[in-house]
């Protein structure tokens, strides 16, 4: 497969690059070094900007109103996107839009006009409840918030935690268990207002990334309708499974990205720093860690090409995915702790950003599915997925 | 173990004097008047050049004598800052008043149990 961008691409790629460098940056350079959010009036603006450049709401389907890019560009502008200080977490500080929870588009019209376009309009903000307190990886069998008929309806009680949003959330997508004997085909999804009687935000969950926060939620006789149900009864589990998929191509992406701004920094400083009157770009040791952060970049940028690549055609991609997560989370880790490495003390500091995505960088080896995950996906794929 | 949830060291009064003392670090504060009502919850970040210690003594010096304040050291001063406003909001069902006046965008909400 050829991953060069054509001529197109590069073109979308150059305006983004522009855009970061020119737009975010220099407003980056006066906020907090862990804020993630903009100035509202700046965050309008540039909303404005990005709509008139045409990809505001780039993950959004065309069927919906997005500008009809497919997922290799969007994993190439990804890239582009997170190459700034709060990159990893919010690229372009949100200006390029959002699409919402992916498992949204799969509700029934009804649901549609109540939470989609609502979404994609800016008008709700959702989130997405699944980690469970009994554990986050093996979500089929750790879910224990449980479901039960009542009165027309379900009864939530249980509690999720590592959730983000949810304190600002209009609704979320719950996967609670309605069926305690069945396994992954005993748990449904639900949407739940956050206005529910018996939905509470208990407390924040303070982690590593210390520019934004997780919450922990209780469900206490959490009564929803059956019109809340998104999709089957008893079928939530592909409803996870397939977001948890799709969200790993992007979220490979967002590492190359920040793994490529630190890169190029520790590049920039190599040349620049002598110690014991030499640059430090003549050093072997330092040229050996340049060369190991090109590999580890040019290597998760191939893999998370081909997964977007599969998942452009229609082919199966879930490997793929694996692969590319994997690769550029541990790979981008490598890559900045090397950078700060070369940069010394000023690594350290929060005058750069290396500090940041060191800490941000670190999370991504376990959200989305941990490296452990990933690996165990991959030898299904080599080993046969009856292996017991 | 979660860390508290809310600031409960006792109150000193906010002078220059006891803002020189405190240390140049990362964190979160309190300001309070003469009778213990918070009026400001603020954040020492990595732009204050002297971190608390700068913070408290501009506040210090903003406010003049009869107020009173406390602190917490913490590197994760911005995601501590948000909760402690979102705890007094739950706890009073108000922002303090000198954080009224120019609140954050889109604070979320807690009910802590």
């Amino acid at each position: 497969m050829d991953f060069e961008p054509n001529s197109e691409q590069q073109m979308l790629i150059d305006q983004v690059r522009r855009y970061v460098r020119e737009e975010i940056i220099p407003l980056e350079a006066k906020l907090d070094p862990d804020a993630s959010e903009l100035d509202p009036t700046d965050q309008a603006r540039l909303v404005e900007k990005t709509k008139a450049m045409g990809l505001y709401g780039i993950d959004i389907p065309k069927e919906f109103g997005g500008p009809d890019i497919d997922i290799v560009t969007r994993v190439l502008l990804a890239i582009e996107m997170a190459q700034h200080r709060a990159g990893l977490y919010v690229p372009c500080y949100g200006t390029f839009g959002g699409a919402g929870l992916a498992q949204i588009f799969e509700a029934n019209e009804d649901q549609k006009e109540r939470y989609l376009y609502p979404t994609l309009r800016g008008e709700k903000k959702p989130f997405f409840g699944l980690t469970e307190p009994s554990g986050g990886s093996d979500p089929a069998r750790a879910i224990q918030t449980r479901a039960e008929r009542k009165d027309n309806g379900w009864v939530l009680n249980g509690a999720k935690i590592f959730i983000s949003g949810a304190d600002r959330a209009q609704y979320g997508i719950v996967f609670a268990r309605t069926d305690a004997s069945k396994g992954r085909a005993g748990i449904t999804c639900f949407i739940v207002d956050a206005e529910t009687p018996g939905f509470h935000v208990r407390r924040v969950v303070h982690t590593l990334r210390s520019s934004s926060y997780a919450t922990e939620l209780e469900f206490k006789d959490c009564w929803v309708s059956d019109h809340q149900i998104l999709g089957e009864v008893n079928k939530g589990f592909a409803v996870a499974n397939d977001r948890l998929t799709r969200q790993r191509i992007p979220y490979a992406a967002g590492c190359i990205g920040v793994a490529i701004a630190a890169h190029e920094m520790a590049v920039e400083w190599a040349k620049m720093r002598s110690t014991f009157g030499e640059k430090l770009a003549n050093r072997q040791a330092i040229q050996w860690m340049l060369v190991d952060n090109e590999i580890d970049i040019r290597t998760a940028r191939h893999f998370t090409l081909e997964a977007a690549e599969k998942a452009r055609r229609g082919l199966p991609f879930r490997t793929e995915a694996a692969i590319a997560k994997l690769t550029a989370s541990e790979g981008g880790g490598r890559v900045v702790d090397r950078s700060m490495q070369i940069h010394g003390g000023m690594g350290m500091t929060k005058d750069l950003p290396l500090e940041r995505w060191y800490r941000e960088m670190r999370i991504r080896r376990v959200g989305e599915g941990p490296s452990e995950v990933q690996r165990m996906v991959i030898a299904r794929e080599i080993l046969g997925s009856n292996l017991r | 173990m979660a860390i508290r949830l809310r600031l409960d060291k006792p109150w000193q009064p906010l002078t220059a004097e006891a803002a020189t003392r405190l240390p140049g670090q990362l964190g979160v504060y309190q300001v309070a008047d003469a009778k213990g009502t918070i009026i400001y919850i603020g954040q020492a970040g990595a732009r204050s050049p002297f971190g608390l210690r700068s913070e408290l003594q501009r506040e210090a010096s903003a406010r003049g004598p009869g107020h009173q304040f406390r602190v917490e050291v913490n590197q994760q001063y911005r995601t501590r800052w948000f909760e402690l406003l979102m705890v007094h909001k739950a706890d009073h069902g108000s922002l303090p008043v000198d954080n009224a006046k120019n609140p954050p965008p889109a604070l979320g909400r807690l009910s802590p149990a």
